[in-house]
């Protein structure tokens, strides 16, 4: 057993957290800065921070993560990063010239109060930042929130970019949320199929899913550009998907520049589509074409063909706020029984949309936000599930408890596709489902005996 | 097998490729570059001649991590019956969980925490009014559940700022249960340049809390100490099995596949036998002069290596019976490595390497690029010291900067009791005057070529124009470093985890490694980089069906 220790009687925690549902802010933020084209982000702290984001990344995307750090010493700690910092813009724009610097904070520049948009002025003050160059910067405490909160903050001083010339743009702005770079390229996919033009940021897609040419390009061709972002506040509204991810950077473009945004729910499994594409319709006043609809019909029909095998079935997931509320719907519409949901990153409000969403399923169900999976797998322990759908992490309570598993989320560090392979939309929901009945109805023909075995599922 | 960059000769000049590195950086950056960068002259000297160890400069994009990852990952991280507590936000603990690829047995106590994550998760609150008291409950916490043997507590950044004492937290923790040893590591991770600092660090906590702590004396007739080995894909397996097969008993390894009670014996082996130089030195030398253990450098990555270190551990012995044996264990072993290098050398043989990994790792894994026949053109560590580089006989001329005199050295003496010389002076002399060396370490640049390029805390883009300058057949660094030069068509090779496979030491890791690399510089993989219609873009006469 890997994880022998777990026991399945729960004790209350108050200070340990063990094996953790969530990781801190500044990732989250170089995720976000990596969807601006020609964008390097920076974290101001010390050389491990950077070194541990920038392998998590690139662990989960197979891909290079190119980020800089202010290398803090002892010195730097105790006499604040500022000098640091400015030798590390002078540096990076000598030596890599990207189009901008995208800094976020750690623990231990906030913790010693280091002020980051003062930094800036002082660098623009002392000509380090050349023409065309552009400095955005984020606080990102990692002893708050979580990962995704970083994300967040980053997505919102992209947000500050924009620069309204007062003309309108016809465009919408998308923001999409902590998703892979094929999910951002689907939803790109589909706005273009419905003729509707957009901004999206940030956008990994092109940088975090490129291609093998015997090139490297450190700043590869993906990516919200600068233009595009400063343009954001001529937009006619904005769609952010995600409450956690996303309704910050939204709702600062409304404040400060008067741009209009309505607050989605990522668009993963049916429902949630069905309200994203009908969001899209509604803003930019188009209609949707018939192969919107029959992309559509196709999932429906999926469900409809393989409802026995999902019926009734338990799951356990794990992950990030916006995913799982979206996820926990998907199922509840299949009339699947998400039984046990678990995230990291804090937030009462998660629970309340997850008890709301899984209200008529007529069972207990289990929510925890700011929770660990230590205590998802106690709860799996108390009451096993069918499916368990998580990161890479739940592959040692799958493989202890003998439960099918469906890698979603982040990290995923053993397996390959989610780098290519959306799960947004109506494509993706069927992708989503493929991955779930592959499970299932393996588990099916390893465990039926071998005169219940059959061809035909 | 064609690859992309099949542009055999290396065109540039030590010289020329040096200031190629250096011409693009602002000159007080290409100043202190210079300093680390070093065409090798192949020849010992009293005095250093590159530098090491020192600050990386800000912006510059390293491969380096910090102090805490030293100590919590590297060195503790492989102990599998201590819990492991991080005290701090959540993000360190949550990036070291089960991501170097440190091997376990659990054996039949099946004590096994390794595939937990422990974290206090400091909040604001605990920022602004102390986790002291936040600490103490999660120390509690862990031992109601788990009731283990002991409990290491590590700081991250802001614990130190805030000044949470967790020394006296995990004082009064171990003094109230009894039967839980809890002790402290302030590796928080601003301290040092790298993760050096964090090495010597849980060296110093290692040796303070644990070793010492069991005088048992364990069956066996030749005991070993096996420090500096991480069992990373399964090498301490692998050198176990060897060991078990010559009759050499390890007492303990610091700290791949280890226990607590193995520390806590680790005093009553005969010998420590060093394997990497970098992250355990501290350790060795403190149990010599406390217990009398004499040290030596081994390396098991590379089967002559392997040889060679299992005859060095024999002729310490001196008894004949273990030195028939390690010869009879050789002589099994290597003819399935002669086998495999037959085989695998005439596709090998004459392609070029370079290796920016470790402390140590660049300089053993040089050894299995020998055997494959491949040249070494550049190698350096990414948290070497000059002693690494140029052999322990510079150290007293090291110049010791304000961030290695904050790194705490710790004092120490013989033990009243437990001192005991393990050789005879006249047995020492007579093993040095036979060309024995102990504490005895040459460094990388002896192994080097004349001509070669030796790099200190090589970054990013000197990387890349290494490659583009020099085209190797393989690159070897971490994981960050990897797709980089992989997209330049350049096949690179983890050195710190290996990416997947392993085990690499002794002789059946030999084997694998030649096996990798033969895959990995002949894939066919590297000759997809170009569509035909890239190859070829002028339109042809004619369509193929007309």
């Amino acid at each position: 057993m890997l994880l022998r220790h777990t026991p399945k009687e729960i004790t209350e925690r108050t200070a340990l957290t063990i094996n953790p549902a969530k990781t801190c802010q500044p990732i989250g933020a170089m995720y976000a800065a990596l969807g601006i084209h020609g964008c390097l982000p920076h974290s101001h702290g010390s050389q491990g921070c950077c070194a541990y984001h920038r392998s998590a990344l690139t662990r989960h995307y197979k891909e290079p993560v190119s980020a800089s750090t202010s290398s803090f010493t002892e010195g730097a700690s105790v006499f604040g990063g500022q000098a640091n910092m400015l030798q590390a813009i002078n540096n990076i724009f000598t030596v890599y010239n990207p189009e901008v610097i995208a800094i976020h904070t750690t623990c231990l520049s906030e913790t010693i109060g280091d002020d980051l948009p003062q930094i800036k002025k002082k660098a623009v003050a002392e000509g380090k930042v050349p023409e065309g160059r552009y400095l955005i910067s984020a606080s990102t405490p990692s002893y708050a929130g979580s990962h995704v909160t970083g994300f967040s903050n980053m997505v919102k001083a992209m947000a500050g970019m924009a620069e309204p010339t007062g003309k309108k743009n016809g465009k919408v702005n998308i923001i999409p949320g902590w998703v892979e770079p094929a999910d951002m390229e689907e939803i790109k996919r589909i706005t273009a199929m419905i003729g509707v033009k957009t901004i999206l940021f940030p956008d990994t897609s092109g940088v975090l899913n490129g291609p093998l040419s015997g090139e490297y390009k450190m700043f590869p061709e993906g990516g919200t550009t600068v233009a595009e972002l400063q343009s954001s506040g001529d937009s006619k509204g904005t769609l952010a998907l995600g409450e956690w991810c996303s309704a910050d950077a939204a709702r600062e473009l409304d404040k400060q520049h008067k741009v209009p945004c309505s607050v989605l729910d990522m668009p993963f499994g049916l429902k949630a589509t069905d309200r994203f594409i009908d969001a899209l319709r509604t803003i930019a006043g188009v209609s949707i074409p018939e192969e919107i609809a029959h992309e559509r019909g196709q999932l429906v029909d999926m469900i409809s063909d393989m409802h026995q095998y999902l019926y009734g079935k338990k799951v356990a997931l794990v992950g990030d706020p916006d995913q799982l509320i979206a996820m926990t719907e998907f199922l509840v519409s299949m009339d699947m029984k998400p039984i046990h949901i678990v995230t990291g990153t804090p937030g009462k409000k998660f629970e309340k949309r997850i008890k709301e969403i899984t209200k008529d399923m007529g069972c207990e169900v289990n929510v925890k936000a700011q929770g660990d999976m230590f205590l998802f797998h106690q709860w799996i322990k108390n009451e096993p599930v069918d499916l368990i759908i998580g990161n890479t992490y739940c592959k040692y309570i799958a493989r202890d408890e003998d439960i099918p598993y469906v890698r979603w989320g982040f990290p995923i560090l053993d397996r390959q596709g989610h780098q290519y392979f959306p799960t947004v939309g109506y494509k993706g929901g069927i992708r989503l489902l493929e991955k779930i009945l592959g499970v299932l109805l393996d588990r099916k023909d390893r465990d039926d005996t071998e005169s219940k075995f059959e061809l035909v599922l | 097998m064609a690859t992309a960059t099949k542009k055999k000769l290396v065109q540039w000049g030590p010289a020329e490729v040096k200031s190629a590195l250096l011409e693009k950086y602002p000159p007080k950056v290409a100043r202190k570059r210079a300093k680390q960068i070093m065409i090798n002259e192949a020849q010992q000297s009293e005095t250093p001649e590159l530098t090491a160890n020192v600050r990386t400069i800000p912006g510059i994009i390293t491969m380096r991590g910090c102090t805490y990852a030293g100590c919590k990952s590297v060195i503790m991280g492989p102990t599998r019956d201590i819990v492991n507590l991080v005290h701090g936000p959540i993000g360190c603990s949550f990036y070291a969980w089960l991501t170097r690829r440190n091997q376990t047995d659990p054996g039949p106590d099946g004590e096994n925490y390794m595939n937990y994550c422990f974290s206090t998760d400091m909040q604001e609150q605990d920022i602004i009014f102390g986790g002291e008291k936040k600490l103490a409950q999660a120390i509690q916490e862990a031992y109601d559940l788990f009731h283990p043997k002991s409990i290491a507590v590590f700081a991250t950044c802001p614990v130190g700022l805030i000044g949470d004492d967790i020394h006296t937290v995990s004082k009064n923790m171990k003094e109230k249960f009894g039967d839980c040893n809890v002790y402290a590591f302030s590796c928080e991770g601003y301290k040092g340049v790298s993760q050096s600092a964090g090495h010597h660090i849980a060296n110093n906590q290692v040796f303070r809390h644990l070793v010492g702590l069991n005088d048992e004396v364990k069956p066996g007739k030749y005991k070993i100490n096996l420090l500096g080995e991480y069992n990373i894909g399964g090498d301490g397996f692998e050198i176990d099995r060897i060991f078990k097969k010559c009759g050499i008993t390890c007492i303990s390894t610091f700290s791949g596949n280890s226990t607590y009670d193995q520390f806590a014996s680790s005093h009553t082996a005969d010998l420590n036998a060093v394997m990497c130089h970098r992250s355990i030195n501290y350790v060795a030398d403190m149990m010599e002069t406390k217990y009398g253990i004499p040290w030596v450098k081994v390396n098991f990555i590379g089967a002559k290596a392997t040889a060679k270190s299992l005859r060095k551990i024999a002729g310490y012995f001196g008894e004949k019976e273990l030195i028939d044996r390690v010869e009879k264990v050789i002589a099994e072993e290597m003819p399935e490595v002669e086998a495999a290098l037959a085989e695998i050398t005439p596709r090998t043989e004459g392609k070029t390497a370079m290796m920016f990994v470790g402390g140590s790792r660049a300089h053993h894994y040089k050894e299995l690029f020998d055997e494959l026949k491949m040249k070494t053109i550049s190698a350096g560590y990414e948290f070497g010291h000059q002693d690494d580089y140029e052999g322990r006989q510079v150290l007293p001329n090291i110049q010791v900067d304000a961030d290695s005199r904050n790194i705490e050295e710790i004092e120490v003496s013989a033990d009243e009791t437990r001192f005991k010389p393990r050789k005879s002076e006249k047995e020492m002399e007579a093993l040095e005057k036979a060309g024995y060396k102990f504490k005895h370490y040459d460094g990388l640049a002896a192994d080097m070529d004349k001509g070669t390029l030796i790099i200190d805390d090589l970054n990013q883009y000197e990387a890349e124009k290494l490659v583009e300058l020099m085209k190797p057949d393989i690159f070897c660094a971490g994981v960050k470093e990897k797709y980089s030069i992989q997209k330049l068509g350049v096949p690179m090779k983890q050195l710190h985890s290996y990416d997947s496979g392993g085990p690499y030491a002794g002789f059946q890791g030999a084997v694998n490694f030649y096996k990798e690399i033969d895959r990995l510089v002949n894939s066919k993989v590297w000759s997809f980089m170009k569509a035909p219609w890239q190859k070829n873009p002028e339109l042809s006469a004619s369509y193929v069906w007309e």
